[in-house]
């Protein structure tokens, strides 16, 4: 009998582009890795099912925030009443957190599944991929509660669509304007500001200018772009204003928890960022220079060079980058053709062992590899953070790094190995190493693990010595 | 029982790995004889210098800082006083303690060469120690370790990162290792020894697991507490879910969890690991690790407050390490440093946006303390560096110098050379050390 052989292509194509080959399917894919990722970029990314939008969110915080406030409010006018009861005044204290929690809890679950069972998982390591771009982190306020929702309202509907639209909606989506504290940013000559100045004389208020720097210099034309201090503070003046609904929103026609433009807080007047005029256009202002960014030049260079360096090499080879940014710019930042363009970089199907997996990525094909089930409703967060990378955590606006000296630790390396040897213990038994390794990694296996995992002790050693694999710890 | 098979597998299966146990060992010596230690404490996102050492002598203060000032000395409140000029933030108690008994060295309007006000850029420069970001992918203080000259195996480690993959500062070619809490089972032999074969025929990762062999070798006789408590995160550390991948049909394990610490201890793990390390006369003698949070743009608040908070759990940590530490603090030098400083004005949420210069601190028993160093450029409207952040006197690299010189016994060659090039300018500080 032949046995088909799954071609190198297709490991690679699921190992790298994808999130991690499961058993069977190597041998889908055939013998055309790039056909199979091609395939994939037809049709929006899939939805998430079953979650609350950010303004359900936000309007339950305010809600809790409103009692919150009452309630204080009552133990201090009326210290005698049982209101000031210490344990409860501490149990109302945690309520934010209580809602948050399984917030969190399910956007995450309902992430990992769909990165788990995903069909098209290209598309899936797509939209971590922006995601962590538009980096925001859950050890903000209440990040925890709406990181998830940001992902699936400003990035996922954009991965295969325009990167003007992803910037624009990731921009003014509350999770980030909370992030970067664009929400309370005044501009100092706006209405709003004047009427501080008269009713609170003294009183400091003015722009802050963290989302134009950092949109400037992570989420566009980066560091190298050739900006200056004034371009981000007049930038960020142009921003003044981009706010969210509050609770009252609903008796002006708003939606509490949503976008809203707040025109009084607006600094008047054109702005100049990078050599470029804008003139007063309330929100319009800032949306101008969002699309000029979106097309500069530095913006293709940066973009092209973070996909490379994220699909090919840590040090991405130069022409394939050269192509993507051509891509980017050639379509006016159309994002399947800058994907196209990477498919097709013969860099990206030479060496298959280029990238060192993050813990995320570690994660992922594990529980592909293996088959493991998973809840939709909880993922294991725990194990993120133990491994390195918690969900929606990286901590500061650059998102996570995405190199082998990032990530390859010493102290990381081993928990990897200890959790691949629990695994083993737990799921050896039903597994066998020996049929999964050449499916999970046909064209890459080399003969060292092959024959590590033939001389195993156990059907659990094998699992943990085929987790632990230098062909499995890199993609 | 288990230790004992560990270093033989150490030193019996890993050849590229670092045997710890050697007791030929040759670290700098301070003058009473003893190993000098040394551990960096980086502080990422811009410590805000004025609210953690305000200047509260300097006349334009009080106008300048508007409702981030600090309260005089001795009010409720009030600035901890250093001097005439300078204090501390009332949450750093241990620091000013630490200052009376002359361990402690404030150095204000400090700043790296870079001037830019990139967080990423900035930690680049911080830690990589040359003019430009991106220059190099090692860092100034593993090239210093690197250039001290000893009788050490050259795979001997020499530092160790508390945090799972060593930071910037720490990579290069000097053998450093990394430690972190760990919340799972612990390997049996046989399937260590089976995976250090199966990468044998990988540099990379054979030198990793020999390195992080190594660094439980020392950690296996920790204390409990300090092997156990690991995230206070109330988002992260809720046992149910650590819960491990169930299969379908799986036998029931025992959970993989340990306990969980004491909140407001964010850094208490880290800091006894850290001491764990470099009690050891055969152990690496310097330490590194990450301190986050201080990108205070919102909120940031006065005596009280979210930059007041994130002083007070640094201050405590600093306490722990000191009485962790033990003898050895009298050999110890603890350098805090960060990217860059925040502007001198409040912005537009009652917090600061990314400024220049900002202060440092040193401490320790090493230190020839009880001093603030600065050449203090002011803070009146003339004074500031570009009409909004207090202007750098004192480069980093001076003081980061005059500590690898004096107390690490780094060649004054190399540190031009190797460690700062391009830094020719920044002149070495002197009399950093006690005597």
């Amino acid at each position: 009998m032949e046995v088909m052989r799954p071609s190198l292509t297709s490991a690679i194509a699921a190992n790298r582009f994808g999130l991690g080959a499961r058993p069977g399917d190597l041998a889908a894919i055939g013998d055309s890795g790039p056909d199979w990722l091609h395939s994939q970029l037809t049709g929006g990314a899939p939805a998430l099912a079953g979650l609350q939008s950010t303004a359900q969110i936000l309007q339950q915080v305010y809600s809790v925030r409103r009692q919150i406030h009452a309630a204080r409010l009552a133990a201090q006018s009326h210290p005698a009443s049982g209101a000031a009861d210490p344990a409860q005044l501490r149990h109302l204290a945690r309520s934010l957190p209580r809602l948050l929690r399984p917030i969190y809890r399910a956007e995450a679950g309902a992430r990992f599944h769909a990165a788990v069972v995903s069909e098209r998982p290209f598309i899936e390591r797509l939209v971590w991929f922006w995601s962590n771009h538009f980096a925001v982190s859950i050890d903000k306020g209440i990040l925890a509660g709406i990181a998830g929702s940001f992902e699936r309202e400003a990035i996922r509907p954009h991965v295969l669509g325009n990167f003007n639209d992803m910037l624009l909606a990731t921009e003014r989506h509350p999770a980030m304007l909370i992030y970067l504290d664009n929400q309370m940013s005044m501009g100092p000559h706006s209405r709003a500001a004047r009427n501080i100045e008269r009713r609170h004389p003294g009183r400091r208020v003015g722009i802050n200018e963290n989302l134009g720097r950092e949109t400037l210099e992570l989420h566009t034309v980066s560091v190298e772009g050739g900006y200056t201090q004034a371009d981000v503070t007049s930038f960020s003046e142009g921003l003044t204003g981009w706010s969210i609904a509050g609770p009252q929103a609903w008796r002006f026609g708003g939606e509490p928890g949503t976008f809203q433009f707040r025109a009084a807080m607006h600094e008047p007047g054109a702005k100049v960022v990078m050599g470029r005029r804008y003139p007063e256009a309330g929100y319009e202002q800032g949306v101008s220079v969002l699309r000029d960014l979106a097309r500069h030049p530095s913006t293709a260079h940066f973009l092209a060079t973070k996909l490379a360096r994220h699909f090919i090499a840590d040090d991405p080879p130069a022409a394939a980058v050269q192509r993507m940014a051509r891509a980017f710019s050639d379509s006016g930042g159309d994002l399947p053709s800058v994907y196209r363009a990477l498919i097709d970089s013969p860099e990206a199907w030479t060496q298959p062992l280029a990238k060192y997996k993050s813990p995320s990525d570690y994660i992922v094909s594990t529980f592909r590899g293996l088959g493991l089930t998973v809840n939709a409703r909880k993922a294991p967060v725990g194990l993120f953070y133990l491994l390195g990378q918690p969900i929606w955590r990286p901590g500061s606006p650059a998102g996570w790094p995405d190199k082998t000296a990032d990530w390859n630790g010493a102290s990381e390396l081993l928990k990897r190995i200890e959790w691949a040897d629990a695994l083993g213990q737990r799921v050896g038994p039903r597994r066998d190493a020996r049929e999964l390794a050449p499916q999970l990694l046909a064209g890459i296996l080399g003969d060292e693990t092959r024959e590590s995992i033939a001389r195993a002790e156990s059907g659990a050693q094998a699992v943990t010595l085929l987790l632990a694999s230098p062909e499995f710890m890199r993609r | 029982m288990r230790l004992k098979r560990r270093e033989f597998l150490i030193a019996g299966g890993l050849a590229a790995g670092g045997v710890l146990l050697s007791p030929r060992v040759a670290f700098a010596r301070t003058s009473s004889g003893a190993k000098s230690r040394f551990v960096f404490i980086i502080l990422r996102g811009a410590l805000d210098g004025l609210a953690s050492a305000p200047p509260y002598g300097d006349p334009a203060y009080a106008a300048k800082r508007g409702s981030l000032a600090l309260g005089r000395p001795g009010s409720d409140g009030g600035v901890l006083a250093l001097d005439s000029l300078f204090g501390l933030h009332p949450s750093l108690s241990f620091m000013h303690q630490a200052y009376t008994a002359r361990e402690l060295i404030l150095f204000h309007a400090v700043a790296s060469p870079y001037r830019q006000r990139s967080h990423f850029d900035g930690q680049n420069v911080l830690e990589t120690g040359y003019p430009l970001p991106h220059a190099v992918q090692t860092g100034w203080l593993n090239r210093a370790l690197a250039a001290i000259p000893s009788r050490l195996a050259p795979e001997q480690e020499r530092g160790v990162s508390i945090a799972p993959t060593a930071p910037l500062v720490m990579q290069g070619p000097a053998s450093v290792t990394s430690w972190s809490t760990s919340h799972l089972a612990p390997l049996d032999e046989d399937t260590l020894q089976r995976i250090a074969d199966l990468y044998a025929h990988d540099p990379l990762l054979s030198k990793k697991l020999a390195e992080a062999m190594a660094a439980q070798a020392i950690v296996e006789g920790m204390p409990s507490q300090a092997r156990t408590a690991g995230s206070e995160d109330p988002m992260m550390s809720d046992p149910a879910m650590m819960n491990a991948p169930r299969d379908p049909g799986g036998a029931r394990h025992p959970p993989l969890l340990a306990k969980r610490g004491k909140p407001g201890d964010q850094y208490a793990a880290v800091v006894r690991a850290a001491a764990r390390f470099l009690r050891r006369e055969d152990g690496p003698q310097v330490a590194v690790f990450d301190t986050t949070g201080w990108d205070t743009h919102f909120n940031e608040g006065g005596a009280k407050g979210q930059l007041a908070g994130r002083l007070v759990t640094l201050d405590r940590a600093l306490g722990l390490l000191k009485a962790e530490l033990g003898p050895v603090w009298r050999e110890t030098a603890v350098l805090l440093a960060t990217e860059f400083g925040r502007t001198v004005a409040e912005n537009g949420t009652q917090g600061t946006d990314h400024g220049t210069a900002t202060a440092a601190y040193l401490l320790g028993g090493a230190v020839r303390g009880g001093r603030v160093v600065a050449d203090w450029p002011g803070l009146s409207d003339r004074a500031l560096y570009q009409d909004r952040d207090l202007r750098p006197t004192l480069d980093l690299r001076s003081i980061i110098k005059g500590v690898l010189g004096e107390h690490l016994r780094v060649p004054a060659r190399a540190l031009e050379s190797t460690v700062f090039p391009g830094s020719a300018a920044a002149r070495p500080l002197t009399g950093l050390m006690a005597a």
